[in-house]
């Protein structure tokens, strides 16, 4: 008899490591978006080389296929798992007073999740996919090379306010996904000690409010600075 | 009827062992194809049936509620006795066996005690090793705590909530045995009847609380372990769901039942509040170590209890009992509070309460300590009664708490019906008059672990070629159908008052004249008054509902039948026992500062009933408790 | 004692088998001393003169320990009292002309038998799956044969206070039987007498807890904040542990 990997505590764990994967490489992430504070050519150069790194280095592949493959299983599992949940009570409650026990995050994490992915689609299409496959317009270097300018693509979307709010109200899903993950992450994977729980609880719900804060001071820099 | 209570020859001390190791076998091969029914998962069921089907019994077990593990064992507060001597204070299993002797006023039976005692050291080791949590020292050993006026620290105890983690281990035993296949539990099933073949109790009546069905089921043997009837009193502290139905219609077979009107009224409870209320909650007897109990010294004085200046309080145990005070035992405090209440000076809405007060004890040990050693037990009366122990007095009074009275059983634990047992509260046998406090726990559990298994197999022996039998026999027949027949009436009588109602009322008459004290002349009464109430429930009462779905008013209708013939054979024992002993006080006997006197020359003997038919007096048996190793000696506590 | 009077939305259902509907009642004849199942008493004294069939709860012991009863009251199980269960729930926390929803525990794991009353076997299944100590009557070294840390022998009790009552299940918005199922299995890893299963066992509870059908838990903590006995979703932690290196090591 193993049902480990059928059962909902592996499942479970899944969900937890990669969406802690996930966190941490938003922190990388983060560390990358903000050379887009440095302003002038200087920047430009510095951010558009970052890029140009990122998109051939062979063990950053690695890293992204690795996001990639946690932000998949994540959704995958996590989405299973809520549906899974939803039939486990096939009748709901005529009045529910959810929120005077639990959290609004922790209630609606799924929610949070999907416009997190949409988001994601939204930020890949307007990034990723023009780096990759786009028509993009080049930085020309002082030893004469070129390199795609996604500086400029950068900057240039965060002229629109619409997108620049998206943005925004994206970062605030965020920060209530990881204000109630983070924390639960680590109680799956059973490292929220009872002795620790005060600082975790501190580490985690900064966490959850500093990633999400930083990324969103960029475009709000950026099209501040543009005005 | 004879009553022979197949006590072993020889010592006391020796009669177990000698026993055990003479009784015949039956062998693991016979096992298998031997069929035993268990009713009730309390305690004494569910230990009895985990060990049997442990030993290779097929066994069948049932309980009324959802699940095995809330019988009305789980409520059980204070703690368990056991002769270990861990802390070594002189206990042993003779000074266990005496206080037990003694504590029941004299009216039990002395090899069964001593039984008792020699057994509960390995009950304490048997819990342990399931994973139950007693509570423990530093250093890691088990703790003990004095209980009860003994002079000794015997008693275990897992917070205020022993019963609840002996009975969930148990359960646990259980329920491995329902994993295995030896044990097959019928939850929401509630006997009726108990099915006879050629004299021996050969089976049971069933019905599905959900569905209404009847079943048949065969059983080599039958235990009954249903438990306590004391919601004969309507208001008691025992579930509500406790009743004496299994018991009762044993009886009606042709069980004796023995001292039914032996019932224990603990003094510390929460009271009463008004005519809607449903139970009563015991508030625990250590309260009396630091409160005072007193009532006003001025009839009707309604002031709030901190504006009745010292002077005008009667601290009457005090008064009454200098040498023990407020530290009398229950039956004692009962009464004096009831003796209090009946002159007027009764306190609260109803005036059926007194003051255990802690003012004294605040200022004297400092509120902290009273918190660190009553704290849960005031938030428990804080949530229920709205009042704030620490600044003014608690209201309480005395309420029933546990029935000494039950099915006659010999050293065996058989009944009079062959092959029908009876263990835990339902049974009769260990505490007499008067039950010590942590004594019961201890019994059922001695009973279910570690006495029937043995003495069963003694009757089994002789069985192992009967063949399980055809539920279509007629004896089934005829039990399913009078079950039925009564189930038809209750549903169709159209009446007109609810079941509530009518248990309201005997419970009224049984406190009244068969509570904390009897005579002669109200209890001839209330046999008249209680037989009328009965016609008259059968004539009016009214059970909403259907045979076919879950019905609790149906159910409750056919318990509460059954409390009004036991109610009858109550008023019946009080009135012929004229003596007053533990729980039992006839006012026509008492010393001349009103205390219980005993009649050893006339009534050292368990009143033993047999069902004659409804409407016919039962026929009394005495079977004589011969004290051998410890003399009768009159209690006092002044 | 104030006089109340109440309006009662209650959860009627016939059997598992039928639909069931919302009932709207009025009770005048209570009082703030009531306990909450003595409430519903007078409504079903009310309803049995009225010829019509009483409402169906569980209800045993009425001292908040046998765990029987179990009704969501104005959507919190047990109802707004923290650490309390239903029938220790007293009407002086309702105000006179008060409306009061009353309904079952929900879950696919507890179907409603009828009205409020909801089968909890699934939680017996459980416990036989692999909830106790092996050890046959008789076999029991001495009691203090093996000592136990006071702390560990109070964490361990912390964890079986349990009542088995369900409201775990009814607060969880995925209806998951964590909390009860981590307790049981805390209790006895916790103890030596529990190591020897300690591995087996807390596999097979933990697959029949997902066969029976209870969602995975999601840490929101309602489970704890609504349990009458404040059961810490610590255990869940351990119970995650434990179940996680007990399949790792084979
Ligand atoms: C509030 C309270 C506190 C107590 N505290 C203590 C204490 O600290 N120490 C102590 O030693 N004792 C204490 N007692 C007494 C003790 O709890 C009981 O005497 C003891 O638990 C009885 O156990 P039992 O197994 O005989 O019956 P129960 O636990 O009452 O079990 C009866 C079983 O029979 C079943 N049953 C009954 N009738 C039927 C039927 N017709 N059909 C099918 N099944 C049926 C029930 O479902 C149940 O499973 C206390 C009692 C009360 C009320
Ligand atoms: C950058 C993106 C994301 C990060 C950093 C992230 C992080 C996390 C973390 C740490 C958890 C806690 C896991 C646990 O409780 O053990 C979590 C839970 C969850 N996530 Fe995400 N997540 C991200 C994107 C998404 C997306 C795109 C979805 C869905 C479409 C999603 C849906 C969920 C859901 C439903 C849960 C709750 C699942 C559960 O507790 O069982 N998340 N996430
Ligand atoms: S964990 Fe709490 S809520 Fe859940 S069953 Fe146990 S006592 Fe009830
Ligand atoms: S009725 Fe027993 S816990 Fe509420």
């Amino acid at each position: 008899m193993n049902n480990y990997f059928t059962s909902t505590i592996f499942r479970k764990i899944l969900a937890a490591l990669s969406g802690l994967f996930l966190t941490f490489f938003l922190l990388g992430h983060l560390a990358g978006n903000l050379q887009l504070f440095i302003s002038g050519v200087e920047g430009q150069t510095q951010f558009n080389k970052y890029a140009l790194f990122m998109t051939t280095n062979p063990v950053v592949k690695l890293l992204s296929i690795l996001t990639y493959a946690s932000i998949l299983l994540h959704v995958v599992l996590t989405l299973y798992l809520a549906f899974k949940s939803r039939q486990a009570r096939p009748i709901g409650y005529a009045v529910s007073s959810g929120n005077s026990n639990s959290s609004w995050s922790s209630n609606n994490m799924a929610i949070l999740g999907t416009f997190l992915l949409l988001f994601i689609i939204v930020h890949m299409r307007s990034f990723w996919y023009e780096m990759h496959f786009g028509e993009m317009p080049y930085q020309y270097l002082d030893d004469g090379t070129k390199i795609k300018d996604l500086y400029l693509i950068t900057t240039s979307a965060f002229n629109n306010p619409l997108y620049t709010l998206f943005y925004i109200l994206s970062m605030i899903a965020l920060a209530l996904h990881l204000k109630h993950g983070v924390g639960s992450a680590v109680q799956t994977i059973g490292l929220k000690l009872p002795n620790y729980e005060k600082p975790l609880k501190y580490i985690a719900e900064s966490v959850a409010l500093i990633i999400p804060a930083t990324f969103a001071s960029i475009p709000i820099y950026l099209y501040i600075k543009n005005l | 009827m004879i009553l022979d209570s197949k006590v072993p020859e020889g010592p006391l001390e020796s009669k177990w062992t000698n026993y055990k190791s003479s009784v015949p076998l039956v062998s693991p091969a016979n096992k298998r194809r031997i069929e035993v029914i268990v009713v009730g998962t309390g305690l004494a069921g569910a230990s009895a049936a985990a060990s049997m089907a442990e030993m290779g019994y097929k066994v069948k077990s049932f309980c009324f509620q959802d699940s095995p593990r809330r019988a009305h064992s789980i409520a059980a507060q204070g703690g368990i006795n056991a002769a270990k001597n861990y802390q070594n204070d002189g206990d042993s299993v003779y000074r266990l066996f005496y206080d037990t002797i003694k504590g029941g006023d004299y009216r039990s039976r002395e090899a069964n005690v001593y039984r008792l005692a020699e057994v509960s050291a390995s009950i304490i080791d048997q819990c342990v090793a399931q994973g139950v949590p007693f509570a423990r020292e530093y250093g890691g050993t088990l703790d003990n705590r004095s209980f009860g006026g003994v002079q000794v620290s015997r008693t275990f105890y897992a917070r205020g909530q022993t019963g609840q983690q002996l009975l969930l281990g148990a359960y646990s035993a259980l329920s491995r045995q329902i994993s295995k296949g030896n044990i097959t539990m019928y939850n929401r099933h509630e006997m009726v009847d108990i099915v006879k073949i050629d004299g021996k109790a050969r089976g049971v009546i069933v019905r599905n609380l959900l569905t209404g069905e009847f079943s048949r089921h065969f059983g080599h043997a039958v235990v009954l372990a249903t438990g306590g009837y004391g919601n004969v009193y309507y208001l008691s502290t025992n579930a509500m769901g406790s009743n004496v139905t299994a018991a009762w219609k044993a009886y009606k077979q042709g069980a004796a039942f023995s001292n039914p009107c032996f019932t224990q009224i603990h003094p510390t409870c929460i009271p009463v509040s008004g005519d809607y209320q449903s139970k009563l909650t015991l508030m625990s007897e250590s309260l009396r170590n630091d409160g005072r109990i007193w009532v006003p010294k001025n009839k009707g004085d309604n002031r709030k209890p901190s504006q009745i200046p010292e002077d005008e309080r009667d601290y009457y145990l005090e008064r009454r009992y200098p040498a023990f005070g407020n530290l009398v035992p229950r039956d004692v405090a009962s009464r004096a509070a009831k003796e209090r209440c009946d002159e007027g000076f009764g306190v609260g809405d109803t005036g059926l309460a007194v003051y255990l007060d802690f003012e004294d004890a605040i200022k004297r040990l400092g509120k902290e300590t009273v918190s660190a050693r009553y704290g849960n037990l005031f938030a428990m009366y804080d949530k229920i009664t709205g009042d704030d122990p620490y600044t003014t007095p608690m209201r309480i009074f005395p309420a029933v708490h546990y029935t000494m009275g039950g099915l006659w059983v010999d050293y065996d634990l058989m009944t009079t019906v062959p092959g029908l047992y009876a263990i835990g509260e339902c049974n009769f046998s260990d505490h007499g008059a008067n039950r010590l406090g942590a004594s019961a726990l201890m019994q059922g559990l001695a009973d279910g672990y570690f006495v029937l298994p043995y003495t069963i197999g003694k009757y089994l022996s002789e069985d192992i070629r009967t063949e399980p039998m055809d539920t279509a026999h007629e004896a089934f027949d005829t039990a399913e159908k009078k079950a039925l027949e009564r189930t038809k009436i209750l549903l169709q009588n159209n009446g007109s008052r609810s079941v509530e109602s009518f248990h309201r009322d005997l419970g009224k008459i049984v406190w009244d004249y068969c509570g904390m004290s009897r005579n002669q002349k109200s209890l001839n009464e209330a046999i008249l008054s209680i037989q009328s109430l009965r016609e008259e429930f059968w004539k009016h009462v009214k059970v909403p509902g259907d045979d076919k779905t879950y019905n609790p008013e149906l159910d409750k209708a056919g318990r509460v039948a059954d409390f009004f013939e036991l109610g009858e054979l109550m008023m019946r024992d009080a009135l012929e026992r004229e003596e007053s002993c533990g729980g039992h006080f006839r006012e026509e006997y008492q010393t001349q500062e009103g205390e219980a006197l005993r009649d050893d020359e006339n009534y050292t003997f368990a009143s033993t009933w047999e069902f004659k038919g409804i409407d016919k007096p039962p026929t009394l048996h005495k079977e004589d408790l011969n004290f051998e190793t410890v003399a009768p000696t009159q209690r006092s506590y002044k | 004692m104030t006089d109340l009077q109440l309006t009662l939305n209650i959860w009627r259902q016939r059997s598992s088998s039928e639909s069931g509907k919302f009932e709207s009642y009025e009770v005048d004849n209570l009082n703030t001393h009531m306990s909450f199942l003595e409430m519903l008493d007078v409504l079903n004294e009310n309803l049995v003169e009225e010829n019509k069939e009483p409402v169906a709860f569980d209800h045993d012991c009425r001292e908040g320990i046998c765990g029987m009863c179990s009704m969501v009251i104005n959507g919190r199980p047990h109802g707004p009292m923290k650490g309390t269960t239903t029938c220790q729930l007293h009407m002086r926390h309702f105000k006179n002309g008060d409306t009061i929803t009353i309904e079952p525990w929900r879950a696919k794991a507890f179907p409603v038998v009828k009205d409020l009353v909801v089968d909890r076997s699934s939680f017996d299944r459980i416990i036989q799956s692999g909830g106790y100590v092996s050890v046959n009557t008789g076999s029991a070294p001495d009691g203090n044969a093996i000592p136990i840390p006071k702390s560990i022998a109070e964490e361990a009790f912390d964890a079986a206070a349990c009542i088995g009552c369900g409201a775990c299940v009814a607060s969880c918005k995925n209806a998951s039987a964590s909390l009860f199922v981590s307790a049981k299995i805390s209790q006895l890893s916790l103890l030596p007498q529990g190591q020897p299963e300690k591995n087996e066992r807390v596999k097979k509870m933990v697959a029949q807890m997902d066969e029976e059908g209870f969602g995975h838990c999601t840490n929101t903590g309602a489970c704890q904040a609504e349990c009458p006995k404040e059961i810490s979703v610590d255990y869940i932690r351990k119970m995650n542990v434990d179940y996680n290196l007990s399949n790792i090591k084979g």
